[in-house]
């Protein structure tokens, strides 16, 4: 295999891959050398988890084109199935890696499935509608889940929306779900490297999506969806396809994050969290994966960094954040890379034939 | 190309900045250890021990954080000042009331080398960071974190304040054995783990006392700004008295609107009420006659409160609340702790968190929220509930 002979996409995949596992190894060999802050090492599986969730929503929003503002919301669903799943088999026999196994099969399944159920009715809809309709879709989760009792006893599941004593629990009964205040005890699981394996899973099946002959029908519809349909290309099916998967990894990206805390609360995945991952996917550049990735890496760690700074570090990130959209997006300052890039290439090839 | 240099220039712009914020951490850290060594002479043989202390300072809870932060602080001066040398340094992290940045919060208090945790302030951080701390034996009391779940995670947590269970048992008993009503509505926030941890228990109890509870109503975070339907309820189902198991700005809400319907039943509240005094543009008035159990009044007549609610009005020109006066205790039970055990900073945490916890649940301490509180193993607080009425615009015992 040549690697300038590759195909442009494929080279770029390699290169993701490559910073991603990078990451990884400069991680290990700095956590072997006791290098690493705790601060930071605190930070790693989030920041997986925010990866994940970036490039899940980036497949919604960058390839097939459709404003989502209720990611936290599959999140939140797989976060909390996941997690039952694995507060339920902890005492049992069932192999702990299976257990986790189970769970994040588990916590990306329902996610989908909500996928799937909200996206048939939704994805009728597109631009500004479809924005609020995944809103409403984020908040009704958090809701229902902040009102939410579920208990187990020898008799089997018990369900309540009003409070622990109306589940009727038997003396041995467990409380799984305890309203606002969510799942606690829950046992740590997630790893770093657990992490890093989902990251390269959702990289892999993504990255393979948008460059095979589905991901070509997915951005037809974003460029132009009439002409995609006068081609004959099933718009739904396709629509629903990325919105499913985004779905099922947001929700796998749920159980990683939940399992590496000891409690879980409904509260968390707001429309704020929602905000954040799109923010990452429009900072990272939309419909650029490998964006996404960094920006998230960058945007979870700068809130720690600039943690000296008091209460500056709000204005701080803002400003941030400003600066890096001017950067990025105003057509001035585009020009102006193109300029600098221009010059740069010029200089670089000039030089040889000095030499020469 | 262009997508990739644009991300190398924000990656390095980052990191300068990264740059700028940790040599202000350095300075900002420097001159907290001037402030503490600065007008005492560190005595040779004593290793000044790290306190950390975590709540939210920014966002929608910051009123609480901020409390126990100031108060931390003025505890832990005023400790160091008394003693002549440096007993505790000090630092303290914002949460944003959040469990993740919480967790954050901690790691980073442990690169800073803390070895004991004031703290968090709120519940759901609490959760999170208790499992941290369990795990690495770090001992840690929280001033107000109520939720039982809390202290059940490790025998490393303690708490001041009492469980939101026994409040809602506390209150209920009360009520019932002063007959202050018989029909009894409840309004609580069912998005709260706080008010719903109070308002389960309230119910059972109230059940077991004879209490009729006629109408029970909840309403969430998201949808609390008119709060008059849930008050209309409990007029029409004849309740004679409504428990308020809510923060004191929502409860604020609940007596203005109850004044404009001309609705008059006692109303009780807990200890989150306390505040309701201060809120500014709100006629006290309307909380005339209003109970609530609270283990801290800041016009209280006891020499140990004056002395605080002086001190802490210089320092931060406010009036504390029962947050401020929780977490005051939280460093000062440490310290007797520290004393009883002759204790110094020389130890690991761990050790420290072991010879601690034999310390405190030996002692018996008076605080500003309690006298004779002690703890067992649990890490739960005995203590003595105490209610109070407000009566022209003041806190009056019972």
């Amino acid at each position: 295999m040549n690697f300038k002979t590759m195909k442009r996409s494929t080279k770029s995949n390699f290169i993701t891959f490559g910073i991603v596992l990078g990451f990884y190894l400069l991680i290990q060999i700095l956590s072997a050398a006791g290098l690493l802050t705790n601060s930071f090492s605190g930070q790693l599986v989030p920041i997986c988890a925010y990866v994940i969730m970036a490039v899940s929503l980036n497949l919604t929003v960058g390839i097939l084109g459709e404003l989502s503002l209720g990611h936290a919301g599959f999140m939140s669903v797989g976060a909390f199935s996941g997690t039952l799943v694995w507060v339920c088999l902890y005492d049992t026999a069932c192999p702990k890696p299976l257990a986790l196994l189970l769970a994040f099969v588990v916590g990306g399944i329902v996610a989908g499935l909500f996928g799937f159920v909200v996206g048939v009715p939704v994805l009728r809809l597109s631009g500004d509608y479809l924005a609020i309709v995944t809103l409403a879709f984020g908040e009704i989760v958090k809701n229902f889940m902040n009102a939410c009792n579920l208990g187990i006893d020898a008799k089997g599941l018990h369900f309540s929306l009003k409070d622990i004593d109306s589940l009727h629990l038997e003396a041995d009964g467990k409380v799984l779900i305890n309203g606002a205040m969510g799942i606690t005890g829950i046992k740590k699981a997630s790893t770093f490297t657990i992490g890093i394996v989902l990251v390269v899973l959702t990289l892999v099946v993504i990255l393979n999506l948008v460059n095979s002959r589905a991901g070509r029908a997915i951005t037809s519809i974003r460029d132009n969806e009439i002409a995609a349909r006068s081609v004959g290309i099933p718009i739904t099916k396709y629509k629903l396809m990325a919105f499913v998967t985004s779905a099922v990894f947001a929700g796998m990206a749920g159980v990683l994050y939940s399992l590496n805390y000891s409690s879980l609360v409904a509260k968390k995945f707001d429309y704020n969290t929602s905000i954040l991952i799109l923010v990452f996917v429009v900072l990272g550049g939309i419909g650029n994966l490998r964006g996404s990735v960094i920006a998230a890496t960058v945007l979870t760690v700068l809130p720690e960094i600039l943690r000296s700074m008091n209460d500056y570090r709000m204005l701080i990130y803002a400003i941030i954040l400003i600066v890096v959209m001017i950067f990025g997006q105003s057509p001035q300052m585009i020009e102006w890379r193109k300029k600098v890039t221009a010059r740069l290439r010029k200089t670089g090839k000039d030089e040889p034939k000095g030499v020469a | 190309m262009k997508k990739f240099v644009s991300s190398v220039l924000a990656a390095s712009m980052v990191l300068s900045l990264a740059a700028c914020g940790s040599s202000a951490a350095s300075s900002a850290a420097s001159s907290d250890a001037a402030a503490s060594t600065g007008s005492t002479t560190a005595s040779a043989d004593f290793t000044p021990i790290k306190i950390g202390g975590i709540g939210p300072v920014t966002g929608g809870a910051a009123i609480y954080g901020q409390a126990v932060k100031n108060a931390e602080e003025l505890a832990v001066k005023e400790i160091n000042e008394a003693a002549g040398y440096t007993v505790f340094d000090f630092k303290f992290e914002d949460d944003e009331h959040d469990a993740e940045k919480s967790v954050n919060a901690y790691n980073s208090l442990k690169d800073w080398g803390m070895q004991v945790l004031a703290g968090p302030t709120t519940t759901t951080p609490s959760l999170a960071v208790a499992a941290e701390a369990a795990n690495d034996n770090l001992f840690m009391m929280t001033p107000s974190a109520s939720a039982e779940a809390v202290i059940q995670i490790g025998d490393n947590v303690f708490q001041i304040c009492f469980t939101d269970p026994n409040q809602g048992i506390a209150s209920a008993d009360y009520i019932a054995e002063n007959a202050l009503g018989t029909k009894v509505g409840i309004i609580y926030d069912s998005s709260d783990a706080y008010s719903a941890g109070i308002h389960d228990k309230f119910k059972t109890e109230a059940a077991a006392k004879g209490l009729e509870v006629v109408a029970d109503e909840a309403f969430t975070a998201d949808n609390k700004s008119d709060l008059s339907t849930q008050l209309t309820k409990c007029q029409s189902a004849g309740a004679d008295l409504v428990f308020l198991p809510i923060y004191y700005q929502e409860a604020s809400q609940i007596l203005i609107a109850a004044n404009s319907s001309g609705y008059t039943p006692k109303f009780f509240g807990c200890d989150g009420m306390d505040g309701i005094l201060t809120i500014k543009g709100f006629d006290t008035s309307l909380a005339e006659g209003l109970m609530l159990l609270t283990p801290f009044a800041a016009d209280a007549s006891g020499e140990k409160t004056q002395a605080f609610v002086t001190a802490y009005k210089e320092a931060y020109g406010d009036i504390p609340n029962q947050f401020a006066a929780d977490a005051y205790d939280v460093v000062y039970a440490i310290y007797d702790a520290v004393k009883a055990g002759n204790l110094s900073g020389d130890m690991s945490a761990s050790d420290l968190c072991d010879a601690l916890k034999t310390q405190i649940t030996g002692l018996t301490f008076d605080g500003l929220t309690g006298d004779g509180m002690t703890w067992d193993a649990s890490g739960a607080v005995s203590k003595a509930p105490k209610a109070v009425v407000i009566k022209d615009g003041a806190y009056a015992a019972m």
